[in-house]
């Protein structure tokens, strides 16, 4: 009962990741093609100050939560997918200083070089996050002894593949109409206009990749084994075709907040459906059934998990409640003064 | 090499990088916390200028610190997976509160710090700082409670093929991982305080915004000096808690070779490992190492022999990181309490002026030096009697590992020097006089600048 609650908690505290940091890897994927001048670049730099660090340490605690809640997991998880891992982990770091570092020399190569790293450290961890999901539903060749029997490019598969194209599209629409909703103040008008046509173009290309992906999903994995056992579960991938056709309608009534939101249900309910499809493993084993990681075999101790319970009951919450007062505080449509603002990235 | 030694090597490197940056945090948030209290307190732009200018310098370390610190959690998985998978019960779920409790709340309000200037209220935004610095201090806990338990496991049983957890409480709560935060933030504090000095010093040598750099001046002399003092207390306890503990560490880091009675400390000594001796013992100071390990001139201290080889450390690394950052401890407290006594004008003392600048490399030499006698010193464990580093690794391919290493290298050799270079840039510039007047829309804040 405890690994179960355990591997839902798991599965929220992705989802979540997905939803919050989603949108600020997907604007930093799109910059080079929505930003036409320094000020534009510098309105999407702002439009995720406030948020961006706050919506990565989500993954530090889904990473966190594996280890603790599911060690084994967690070992034979980080250790498989070493290469896919680090160039994660590289790719972060180069994001994580250049919102930092950017502005520190007031030399268009010196921007240039940060303007790279926030590009390629946006674009790459959405794509890997969508390849290494989408190899974890379908199952990852470890043997019995956990150990993996592949490399990098095992995971570069069809499924893989979609799955990261997945990824990084809903990401980049999530991105783009969060940008339409930071912006339309007295600056950036036209990138204001181009976020909507953007959102409007992906969204497209997004709808096709989801069906894709859907049927893909049944032909490469026996993630709706738990779906046909309990046909009620439909109403996960049902709450992702309402979320994304939310998006459109939302779209075409120029109710952006709403869009967004109706993305991040899409988001969140598309994460969902794989979650809930492995359960109750948490790595299949595409070689042998019996090798996958599982709750079963890569729980913590009952003692472990009920104090991680506590811990997670009382301090996600109250996380949830000051993140809230952030987006809240800062959520305001950028302007003039935001951009002269001394500390201003 | 193989992936044990790649794994040791990456480990070290991205640890080494990682405290390069994480004292400094630790330090100046509290040192930025205290300023813009004052601030609010006094209503003396003074200090609010001095929070934006020492939090510009802070803002550029922070970044690098978060970001490395990530590698760490990932390391865990990807190179020590066997590691991971024996202690995960406890180890993981230490690192997961801090994520939880503590990373988050500092994630979150730094970036609150900085775009809420003048969003929030003056009060709130002090508030914001602090909440900064304490999170940060409570992630420090959690870190080394985990590391704590690498040092000296308690609270576990072994099932299930497995360390499991059986008391939480005993875990963070041993009597290691009192001494090992209380060290590792004096450790912090007196870099952070000696990184305010150097700067302060610099422009007070050169005449720059004297008024600035002497609050500065003052509040790091007496931070600093009230560090130093409880490090080197701090740091005999931990000592003897070494000597009771990780009878291997103590004996390696002193470069005791025979088990001795009333053992001395040699001011000078050369180990010869391959030898199993000291090529140079001189200046015997007589029963002091006795008495600094278990209170008693007359003592017996385990040397080196009285273990089998392959349960002891590398002694040269082991023994120089000891020493060094015991000299350093020294001259710290030496130093700090040159500069209180001058606390209050420094601009008298040119001598001492131009010297502290020079200082400000040297608590990193320290810090770093702790943690290779903490780490190098538990080996071959990774969880000390409990566990191998040689069983920890994980199934993977020495091209990954190989790969990886340099690609660390190179990156981080770059970030290094970004840091570098922009800190010294920001610092050299000092505040800037009009550093208000710049961004102020109007009025009020331009009146004070």
């Amino acid at each position: 009962m405890l690994e179960s609650i355990w591997f839902v908690l798991w599965g929220v505290l992705w989802i979540v990741y997905f939803v919050l940091d989603g949108f600020d890897l997907g604007l930093g994927a799109l910059m080079p093609v929505l930003a036409k001048n320094e000020q534009d670049k510098r309105i999407i730099y702002n439009a995720m100050g406030p948020f961006w660090d706050g919506n990565e340490v989500w993954l530090i605690t889904a990473g966190g939560v594996t280890f603790a809640a599911f060690p084994g997991t967690y070992a034979v998880m980080f250790s498989a997918l070493y290469s896919a891992l680090m160039l994660l982990l590289f790719a972060l770091i180069l994001r994580g200083v250049s919102f930092e570092l950017r502005g520190k020399v007031e030399s268009p190569a010196w921007k240039s070089v940060w303007d790279f790293c926030l590009f390629i450290g946006s674009f790459l961890p959405a794509l890997l996050l969508g390849v290494a999901f989408a190899n974890i539903f379908a199952g990852i060749p470890i043997d019995k002894n956990h150990v993996y029997q592949g490399t990098l490019f095992t995971l570069l598969n069809p499924y893989g593949l979609a799955g990261g194209l997945l990824f990084l599209v809903m990401f980049c629409v999530h991105g783009a109409l969060w940008l339409v909703l930071k912006t339309g103040g007295d600056i950036g008008q036209e990138m204001h206009e181009k976020a909507k046509a953007m959102a409007g173009k992906l969204w497209f290309a997004q709808a096709v990749l989801a069906v894709v992906f859907l049927i893909f999903t049944w032909f490469a994995t026996d993630l709706y084994k738990n779906y046909l056992g309990a046909p009620i579960l439909f109403v996960i991938p049902l709450l992702a075709v309402a979320g994304l056709f939310g998006i459109k309608i939302m779209m075409a009534k120029e109710a952006w907040g709403k869009a967004w939101l109706s993305s991040a249900v899409f988001i969140a309910s598309a994460a969902l459906f794989g979650v809930v499809g492995l359960f109750p493993r948490l790595l299949p084993s595409s070689l042998d059934p019996a090798a996958s990681m599982t709750i079963a075999n890569s729980a913590s101790s009952p003692l472990t998990l009920k104090i991680m319970l506590g811990v997670a009951l009382i301090m996600v919450p109250i996380v949830i409640i000051y993140q809230a007062w952030v987006y809240k505080k800062f959520g305001h449509k950028i302007q003039a003064d935001d951009l002269t603002y001394e500390q201003a990235y | 090499m193989d992936v044990l030694m790649l794994s040791r090597l990456q480990f070290a490197a991205a640890t080494f990088f990682h405290f390069l940056f994480v004292p400094l945090t630790l330090g100046l948030s509290l040192l930025i916390a205290i300023m813009e209290t004052k601030y609010v307190r006094s209503g003396d732009e003074e200090y609010k200028r001095m929070a934006k200018f020492w939090g510009k310098l802070f803002l550029i370390n922070f970044a690098i610190g978060v970001v490395t610190g990530i590698t760490l959690e990932f390391q865990f998985g990807t190179n020590w997976s066997r590691y991971s998978a024996y202690v995960g019960d406890i180890f993981g779920s230490l690192l997961a509160v801090e994520a939880t409790v503590a990373f988050f709340l500092e994630s979150t309000f730094i970036a609150v710090w900085v775009f809420g200037w003048k969003r929030l209220s003056p009060k709130a935004h002090a508030v914001c700082i602090w909440l900064v610095a304490i999170a940060s201090n409570i992630s420090a806990f959690w870190i080394l409670a985990a590391n704590s338990f690498m040092q000296h496991p308690v609270g576990y049983v072994i099932r299930n093929g497995r360390a499991e957890l059986d008391n939480f409480i005993a875990i963070i709560t041993q009597k290691w991982v009192v001494l090992e935060f209380i060290h590792t933030l004096s450790g912090a504090y007196v870099l952070a305080g000696f990184f305010v000095l150097g700067i302060s010093a610099w422009h007070l040598l050169r005449k720059n915004q004297v008024s600035f750099f002497k609050k500065s001046f003052r509040l790091a002399a007496v931070f600093t000096l009230i560090f130093a003092v409880f490090l080197a207390i701090n740091g005999d306890l931990s000592g003897k808690e070494v000597a009771e503990k990780q009878p291997t560490k103590l004996a390696a880091m002193e470069s005791l070779w025979e088990t001795t009675k009333a053992a001395p400390m040699y001011l000078l000594q050369v180990p010869d490992e391959a030898n199993e001796k000291n090529s140079v013992e001189a200046m015997p100071v007589p029963g002091a190492l006795s008495f600094l390990a278990f209170g008693d001139f007359g003592a017996e201290v385990k040397g080196l022999k009285a273990f089998p080889k392959e349960d002891r450390p590398p002694v040269l690394l082991s023994f120089i990181s000891f020493r060094v950052m015991v000299g350093l401890g020294t001259l710290f407290i030496i130093l700090a309490v040159w500069v209180w006594l001058k606390r209050k004008d420094p601009e008298q003392s040119p001598l001492l002026l131009r010297i502290l600048p020079w200082i400000i490399p040297l608590p990193y030499l320290a810090n770093e030096m702790g943690w290779m006698l903490a780490e190098v010193g538990r080996q071959p464990w990774i969880v000390y009697g409990m566990m191998r580093t040689k069983d920890a690794v994980s199934p993977i391919a020495v091209s990954q590992v190989g790969t990886t290493l340099v690609a660390f290298i190179l990156v981080y050799g770059l970030l290094g020097a970004v840091a570098l270079y922009l800190m010294m840039k920001f610092a050299r510039k000092g505040p800037g006089s009009s550093d208000d007047a710049v961004a102020a829309p109007a009025g009020k804040e331009v009146a004070h600048a």
